[in-house]
C-alpha cells in the first residue's frame, strides 16, 4: 500500500477529486495547510505597517491506495495541479504498513477496495 | 436560615425600586409646555443614538482584535457601560451639572427629580435654560460620559487586565469626566471665563478619552510581537474588517445623535443643520484619509478609511454648532490627513491597535482648535459662548481660548489618569502575563472563547442523514463489535 501526499493549489482540488471518484477512488482527505517553497510570501499592508506572510495556503491531499494504483492517482494530480508556475506544489509517496476500516474493523487490502455500487452515496 | 436570607435580599431590592416610583407618580411629573415635551423627545432619541454607539465601539474594537480576543471586547463594553450608568447617576451628574460653580456642581447626587423643570431648575440650571426634562438631560449627558470612557479602552486592546477597566471606570465616570465636562459644558470656568467653544465634545468627550488612553498606553506597553528586535512596527491584523466597517457605520449613525442632540432641543430646527454639518465632515474625512493613504502606500487601506470617518466626526464635534456648511468639509478633510499621519507616526512608538490616539486625540485637538478659525459670528451669538473665529474676525483671540482649553483638559486628564493607572499597575497590575496574552484574553480572562469552534472539535451531522439514507448496520462478518452512532437505526 502507498500513501500519496500532495500539496496542491486550492483550485486544483475539485478536478482531482472528480477524476479520482470517476476512476473509483472516492476515499481521500484534504487538510488546509500553510507552507513555503520557492513561491515567495506576500506582503500585507495594514494601517501603515507591513507584515510579510512567508507561508502560503495550500491543500494537502492524502490518498492511500494499493501499490498498483499509485500511478493512476499521481497522474491525475499531475494533470490537474500543474499550471507551470512556481507554487504548483509537490507529491510525496510513502509506504503504508497497515490499513483498518473503523466501521467494520476489517484490515488489509480489502479496506482499499472499491466500494460496491450500493455503498456509494448518490 | 441562609436560604431565607437569599430570598429576602432580592425581594427587598425590588421593593426599594418600586416604592419611589409610586411616590413620584403622585407628583404628576408633567412637562409644563409643549416645547419642553418636544425637546425631551428629540434629546431622548438623540441619547439613544449615542447609546447605540457602544455597539459601534464594540464591533470596531472586536474587528481590530485577533479572534482569540473577540469575546473580551464584548465583556468590556457591557461592564464599562453599566458601571458608568450607576456612577454617573449617583455622583457624576451632580458634579457636572448640579450648579454653576467654577470648578464643579454641588446638587443632584443620586438624582431623583422626575421630569419637572420647575422643580429641578434651582439645582440644575441648564434644564431651565434649555427648557428640557431633567431626566432627558441627565440621560443625554450620561451617554456622552459612556462614549468618552469607551474611547480609553480601544487603545489598550488585547493585553490589559479586566480589573483595570473596573477601577478606572468608576473614577472616570464618577469624578474625572464630570469635572472636566463641568468646566467646558456645565458652566464652569473654561466655558464662562475663557469662552472656550466645544459644542458636543471634541475635547470633553474625545480628547479626554484619548488622553486617558495615552496615559494607559505609556504604562501598559505594546502587545507582544508588535515591534521587531530593531524596533520596527509590525502589523498585527485585526480578524474582521466587516465588523470594523459595521462598527464605523454605527458610530457614524450615532453621531447624528451626538452632535445634533447637543442642541438640547428641537425647537427652531437647528439640529437638522448640525446633521448636515456632521455628515459633510465625516465624508471629507474618509475621502482625505483614503487619498493620502493611497498616495503614500498605493493601497486603499480599509482600516484607515474607517479611521478617516471617525477623525472627521471627532473633529466636527466641537465646531458642529458653531460653523457654517462650507467649513465642515475643510475641517473633516484636515482631520482625515491628521489621522493618517498621526497613526503612521504614533505606530512607530506606541502600540495603539485601533488608532484611538490619532482618531480621537489628534482629531479632537484639531476639531477644538478649528472653532477658533471657523466659528461664524451668527452662531457664536446664538450659542452665547466665545467670539467668531480667525476667518471672520481676523483675531487670534478665540483660537487662543481654544488652545488654552485643549492644554488644560489634556494636562489635567493626563496627570490624573497617569496617577490612577500607575496605582493600578503597582497594586493589582495593569497587564496580563505573557502566557495569558499569547493564549488570548478570551480564555485567560473570561474562561471561554469568542469563537469556540476554532478551538473545540464539533460533531458532524449524523452519518448518512445528509443523503437521506439511514446508516447501514455493520456486516454480520464484522470481526469487531460496532455500536451505531445514531439511535434511529
Amino acid at each position: 500500500m502507498k500513501k500519496i501526499e500532495a500539496y496542491i493549489r486550492h483550485e486544483a482540488f475539485e478536478p482531482i477529486r472528480a477524476e479520482l471518484l470517476d476512476k473509483g477512488f472516492p476515499s481521500l482527505s484534504i487538510i488546509e495547510a500553510k507552507g513555503s517553497g520557492r513561491q515567495k510570501g506576500i506582503v500585507e499592508r495594514y494601517r501603515g505597517s507591513t507584515l510579510t506572510v512567508n507561508v502560503r495556503p495550500k491543500i494537502k491531499l492524502e490518498v492511500v491506495v494499493e501499490d498498483k494504483d499509485k500511478d493512476v492517482v499521481v497522474e491525475a494530480i499531475l494533470r490537474h495541479a500543474r499550471t507551470g508556475e512556481v507554487g504548483d506544489g509537490k507529491i510525496f509517496v510513502l509506504p503504508v504498513e497497515e490499513a483498518i476500516r473503523i466501521r467494520t474493523g476489517e484490515d488489509g487490502q480489502s479496506v482499499l477496495q472499491l466500494h460496491e455500487e450500493s455503498e456509494i452515496p448518490t | 436560615m441562609k436560604r431565607r436570607l437569599m430570598i429576602a435580599a432580592p425581594v427587598a431590592a425590588i421593593a426599594s425600586l418600586v416604592l419611589p416610583g409610586i411616590a413620584l407618580g403622585a407628583q404628576t411629573p408633567i412637562l409644563e409646555t409643549p416645547e419642553a415635551s418636544i425637546n425631551a423627545m428629540w434629546v431622548i432619541v438623540a441619547a439613544c443614538l449615542v447609546m447605540f454607539m457602544q455597539a459601534g465601539f464594540l464591533l470596531l474594537e472586536v474587528g481590530f482584535s485577533r479572534a482569540k480576543n473577540a469575546g473580551a471586547g464584548v465583556a468590556k463594553v457591557l461592564v464599562n457601560f453599566s458601571i458608568a450608568s450607576l456612577c454617573y447617576w449617583a455622583v457624576g451628574f451632580a458634579l457636572a451639572f448640579g450648579g454653576l460653580g467654577e470648578i464643579a456642581g454641588t446638587h443632584g447626587f443620586f438624582l431623583n427629580v422626575g421630569s419637572s423643570i420647575e422643580e429641578a431648575g434651582s439645582s440644575i440650571p441648564f434644564v431651565e435654560t434649555y427648557s428640557i426634562s431633567p431626566a432627558a438631560f441627565m440621560f443625554f449627558q450620561f451617554v456622552f460620559c459612556a462614549v468618552s470612557l469607551e474611547i480609553v479602552w480601544g487603545a489598550t486592546l488585547e493585553r490589559i487586565k479586566f480589573g483595570a477597566y473596573v477601577i478606572y471606570a468608576i473614577i472616570f465616570s464618577a469624578v474625572l469626566y464630570p469635572i472636566l465636562s463641568h468646566w467646558i459644558f456645565g458652566g464652569g470656568w473654561l466655558q464662562v471665563n475663557v469662552g472656550m467653544q466645544d459644542f458636543a465634545g471634541s475635547t470633553v468627550v474625545h480628547l479626554i478619552g484619548a488622553t486617558g488612553a495615552f496615559a494607559a498606553l505609556l504604562l501598559l506597553g505594546p502587545r507582544i510581537g508588535k515591534y521587531t528586535k530593531d524596533g520596527k512596527p509590525r502589523a498585527i491584523p485585526g480578524h474582521s474588517m466587516p465588523l470594523v466597517g459595521l462598527g464605523v457605520l454605527i458610530l457614524w449613525l450615532g453621531w447624528f445623535g451626538f452632535n445634533p442632540g447637543s442642541t438640547l432641543g428641537a425647537i427652531g430646527g437647528r439640529f437638522a443643520e448640525v446633521v448636515v454639518v456632521t455628515n459633510l465632515a465625516a465624508a471629507a474625512g474618509v475621502v482625505a484619509a483614503v487619498a493620502i493613504m493611497w498616495m503614500k502606500t498605493k493601497t486603499i487601506d480599509i482600516g484607515m478609511a474607517g479611521n478617516g470617518a471617525i477623525a472627521g466626526l471627532v473633529a466636527i464635534t466641537a465646531p458642529s454648532g458653531y460653523v457654517e456648511y462650507w467649513a465642515a468639509p475643510i475641517i473633516g478633510a484636515i482631520a482625515g490627513v491628521v489621522v493618517v499621519y498621526g497613526v503612521l507616526a504614533i505606530e512607530k512608538l506606541i502600540d495603539d491597535p485601533v488608532g484611538a490616539l490619532s482618531a480621537h486625540g489628534l482629531a479632537g485637538i484639531w476639531g477644538t482648535l478649528s472653532c477658533g478659525i471657523f466659528t461664524s459670528p451668527r452662531l457664536a451669538d446664538l450659542n452665547e459662548v466665545g467670539d467668531p473665529g480667525l476667518w471672520y474676525s481676523g483675531s487670534f483671540h478665540q483660537l487662543g481660548a481654544q488652545a488654552l482649553g485643549v492644554a488644560v483638559a489634556f494636562a489635567c486628564v493626563f496627570v490624573a489618569s497617569y496617577a490612577i493607572f500607575f496605582a493600578i499597575k503597582k497594586t493589582i497590575g495593569l497587564r496580563v502575563t505573557a502566557e495569558e496574552e499569547d493564549a488570548g484574553l478570551d480564555i485567560s480572562e473570561h474562561g471561554m472563547y469568542g469563537y469556540p469552534e476554532q478551538f473545540i472539535p464539533q460533531p458532524e451531522y449524523s452519518t448518512g442523514a445528509v443523503y437521506g439514507n439511514k446508516p447501514k448496520a455493520a456486516p454480520a462478518s464484522s470481526p469487531a463489535t460496532v455500536t451505531p452512532m445514531t439511535s434511529e437505526s
